[in-house]
C-alpha cells in the first residue's frame, strides 16, 4: 500500500460526513442488536435503502459499523434477559446469563465489548494483509477458476454446519432458479418473467433483503408466544475492572477464537453465528476447566465473543477479491458495491484502491469505537430494554415500506417485501435455512455466466474445466466439500460393522 | 405452519417440473450448443433430485407426523389475528398508496398495527401522526424519494 493512497483513504474517512455516519450507524447498530429479534443482518437490510443515496465510502462505513456493534450489543440483552440479542451471541447466552445471576454481569459484558474489538481487530488485520495478495492471485483467473470458486463457495455454504444438508441445497437451488429470472442472462432471453415487465430486469436484490431478513423477523416477532422476559439486574457497575487479568490469562483462546472465526468468516455462507457456535464448542474442548462450562465461566466468553466480530472482516475477504460473500450481510454489501460501481473483484485494488484501503480504516476505526460507545450502551442498556417493542416494530414495518420503495420509486418493491418476507417465514419454519437462497441469488448470475463463457470458450469441452492448473486444484476442493458426507457416512458405517 | 417433508417435497417436484416445462419453450441460439435453457435446466433437474430425495428420506422415517402442522400461534386468535394484520397492512399499501398517498396510508398502517398489538389507547393517534410526518421529511425531503401524495396532493409541501 503506497503512502499518497494510504493519505487519499484517511481523506476520505476523516472526512465530516463520513465520521457523522460512521457515529449515527454505530449507535443504530449498538441500538439494533441490543433488542432482542433485531439482527446485525436486519439492521444492514434497513441501513441499505439510506446507504443508497450515499457516496460509496459512506455507504460500506454505514454497514461495517453498525454490523461490528450489533454483533458486540447482540451480548447484552443476552447477559440481561437470557435472550440473545443477534444469533451470533446465542452460543454463550446461557453462559454469560449465569454469570449474571452470579453477580458477574459486569465481567461478563466487559468480556464481550474488549475482546468482541479485539476479534474484530485481529480479523481486521487478517483482511489487509491476505486481500491485497489474494487479489494478486485472482488477477489470472479466468472463467474456468471463477466458476470454481464460485460452486466452491455455494458448496461450503450448504455443506458446512447445516443440520439439514438437503434441505439447504434446496434452498441454494431455489436461489439460484430467482436468479435465472430476467433478461439478465448470457443469450438476453426473457426467462420465467411471467408476463410482468417488473421482471424484466430480475427480481432485485434489496427488496428481496429486506423482505428475507426484515419482514420475516417481524412477523416472527408477531407470531412469538413467549411471555416477556424480565431484567436480572438494574444497575452495572464498571464492566473494564479484571480485563487486564482475562487478556493474560485467555491470551491464547483469544487468539485461537479470532483465527476460527477469521477462517469461518471467509467461507461463505457461514457468519458470525457459525464462528460463536465453533469456537465455543472447541474452546470447551481445549479449555483446563471444561467441567466450568455452563456455569457462568468467562472463557468461552472472551474466545467466542473473539470469534463472532473476527468473522465479520473476515467474510469481507472474498466479498471484496472475488465478489464472493462470505455471510449474508456481505451478501447486501455486494450489492452495494455494485449499486456504487465498486464492482467488487481483484480490479477493484487496481482502479479504486483508495476506497478499499478506507474501507479498512473503517474497520479498526469502528472497532476502535467500540469500546467508549459500547460501554454506554451497556450502561443505559436497562431503559433501551425497556423500549415499547409494540411501537418500534409497526415503526420498523413503515422502513421497511419506504425502504423498498426507494429502490425504484414503485410500489413493486412493497410487492417484493411481501412475499419474500412470508416465503423465508414458512422456509424457516419449516427448517429450511435461508442464507443458502440468498447466496445462490446473489452469485447466480456469476456462476451461470463463467459456466457458458467456459463452454463456448472451450467449444462445449467440459473437460478443460479441470485441466488448468489451478481450476484443477479449486475443482479438487469442491469435490472434497461435496463428498466429505459421503466420506464420513462410509467411515461410520465401517466402524459401526463389527469386526 | 409446519409442512410435512413429503408435501414440500411433492410441491417442490411439481416446482421443478414446471421451470422444466417452461423452458422446454426457449430458444436455441444458432452455431452454439448452450442456449438460454441449459443453466435453469440444470437446477430444475437438480432440485427434482432432490426434492425425490426428501419425499424418500421421509417416507423412511419411522415417526408419522401429519401432512400439515398448526404452530401453536395459528391456534391463538390473539396471534393469528396480528399475523393477518400485519400482512393485511402491507397489502393495504400496495394497492391503496397511489390513491391515498403514504402519509395516509402511513397513519393508516400505524393506527392498526399500534392498536393490535396494545399500545396504550391515549398513544396511537400521536406516535401514528408523528412518525409517518418524520419518515416523510427525511426520505421525501432528505432523500428526494417521490414518495406518493395520493389525495393529498393539493396540500403539497
Amino acid at each position: 500500500m503506497t503512502t499518497a493512497v494510504l493519505l487519499q483513504a484517511l481523506g476520505l474517512v476523516l472526512d465530516p460526513y463520513v465520521l457523522l455516519v460512521i457515529f449515527c450507524s454505530a449507535l443504530f447498530g449498538l441500538f439494533v442488536g441490543c433488542i432482542p429479534g433485531l439482527t446485525a443482518t436486519m439492521a444492514t437490510a434497513l441501513l441499505v435503502p439510506i446507504t443508497f443515496f450515499m457516496p460509496p465510502v459512506p455507504a460500506v462505513a454505514a454497514i461495517v459499523t453498525a454490523t461490528a456493534m450489533a454483533i458486540f450489543s447482540g451480548d447484552i440483552p443476552g447477559a440481561l434477559l437470557r435472550i440473545p440479542g443477534t444469533p451470533a451471541s446465542a452460543a454463550y447466552t446461557d453462559e454469560s446469563y449465569r454469570m449474571t445471576l452470579k453477580g458477574q454481569a459486569e465481567l461478563a459484558l466487559g468480556a464481550g465489548l474488549v475482546f468482541s474489538a479485539i476479534g474484530g481487530l485481529f480479523g481486521t488485520i487478517v483482511m489487509i494483509l491476505f486481500s491485497p495478495a489474494l487479489a494478486e492471485i485472482a488477477l489470472k483467473f479466468s472463467s474456468f477458476e471463477y466458476f470454481w470458486l464460485v460452486v466452491l463457495g455455494l458448496a461450503g455454504a450448504v455443506f458446512i454446519g447445516n443440520a439439514s444438508v438437503l434441505k439447504a441445497c434446496i434452498s441454494l437451488l431455489l436461489g439460484l432458479l430467482i436468479a435465472c429470472i430476467g433478461l439478465e442472462n448470457p443469450a438476453a432471453h426473457p426467462r420465467f418473467t411471467m408476463g410482468l415487465p417488473q421482471l424484466m430486469s430480475g427480481v432485485e436484490l434489496i427488496p428481496m433483503m429486506v423482505g428475507m431478513f426484515a419482514i420475516s423477523e417481524l412477523l416472527r416477532y408477531i407470531t412469538n408466544m413467549d411471555p416477556p422476559a424480565v431484567i436480572a439486574v438494574n444497575k452495572i457497575g464498571n464492566i473494564f475492572s479484571g480485563m487486564w487479568d482475562l487478556l493474560r490469562k485467555y491470551r491464547w483462546p483469544l487468539v485461537r477464537g479470532s483465527a476460527l472465526g477469521t477462517i469461518i468468516g471467509i467461507q461463505p455462507g457461514s457468519g458470525a453465528d457459525m464462528a460463536s457456535w465453533m469456537s465455543y464448542a472447541m474452546s470447551k474442548k481445549f479449555s483446563k476447566e471444561p467441567e466450568k462450562f455452563g456455569t457462568g465461566h468467562v472463557e468461552g466468553i472472551v474466545e467466542s465473543g473473539a470469534a463472532n466480530n473476527s468473522s465479520l472482516a473476515g467474510a469481507w475477504i472474498p466479498a471484496i477479491v472475488f465478489g464472493i460473500p462470505g455471510d449474508s450481510i456481505t451478501a447486501i454489501a455486494i450489492g452495494v458495491l455494485y449499486l456504487k460501481n465498486m464492482n467488487p473483484g481483484p480490479m477493484i485494488f487496481v482502479n479504486n484502491p483508495e476506497n478499499i484501503y478506507a474501507i479498512f480504516l473503517v474497520f479498526i476505526l469502528a472497532n476502535i469505537i467500540m469500546i467508549p460507545l459500547g460501554w454506554l450502551t451497556v450502561k443505559i442498556a436497562t431503559k433501551i430494554l425497556k423500549v415499547a417493542r409494540n411501537i418500534l416494530m409497526p415503526t420498523i414495518l413503515l422502513f421497511c415500506i419506504v425502504g423498498s420503495f426507494a429502490i425504484n420509486n414503485s410500489v413493486w418493491g412493497v410487492v417484493l417485501i411481501l412475499f419474500f418476507g412470508l416465503a423465508a417465514f414458512v422456509f424457516e419454519e419449516n427448517g429450511f435455512p435461508v442464507a443458502p437462497a440468498i447466496l445462490g441469488v446473489v452469485l447466480g448470475t456469476m456462476m451461470e455466466e463463467n459456466f457458458v463463457t467456459s463452454m463456448i470458450k472451450s467449444d462445449g469441452d467440459p473437460w478443460v474445466f479441470f485441466t488448468r492448473p489451478i481450476a484443477m486444484w479449486l475443482a479438487l476442493a469442491t469435490f472434497v466439500i461435496l463428498l466429505w458426507p459421503v466420506f464420513t457416512w462410509a467411515v461410520n458405517k465401517l466402524r459401526g460393522q463389527p469386526a | 405452519m409446519k409442512f410435512n417433508d413429503a408435501l414440500s417435497g411433492f410441491l417442490l417436484l411439481l416446482l421443478a417440473l414446471a421451470v422444466l416445462f417452461n423452458i422446454s419453450s426457449f430458444p436455441t441460439i444458432p452455431g452454439q450448443n448452450i442456449g438460454p435453457a441449459a443453466f435453469p435446466g440444470l437446477l430444475a433437474w437438480l432440485l427434482l433430485l432432490c426434492s425425490v430425495l426428501l419425499i424418500v428420506r421421509s417416507f423412511r422415517t419411522s415417526v408419522r407426523s401429519p401432512l400439515i402442522e398448526l404452530g401453536a400461534w395459528i391456534r391463538s386468535p390473539y396471534h393469528l389475528r396480528n399475523f393477518a394484520i400485519t400482512t393485511g397492512c402491507l397489502l393495504f399499501y400496495i394497492l391503496a398508496s397511489d390513491f391515498l398517498g403514504f402519509l395516509i396510508c402511513a397513519f393508516a398502517i400505524l393506527c392498526t398495527m399500534f392498536w393490535a398489538l396494545q399500545v396504550r389507547s391515549r398513544l396511537i393517534v400521536p406516535i401514528a401522526l408523528m412518525v409517518p410526518l418524520l419518515i416523510h421529511t427525511i426520505f421525501y425531503k432528505g432523500l428526494r424519494v417521490p414518495l406518493p401524495w395520493g389525495i393529498l396532493l393539493p396540500l403539497q409541501w
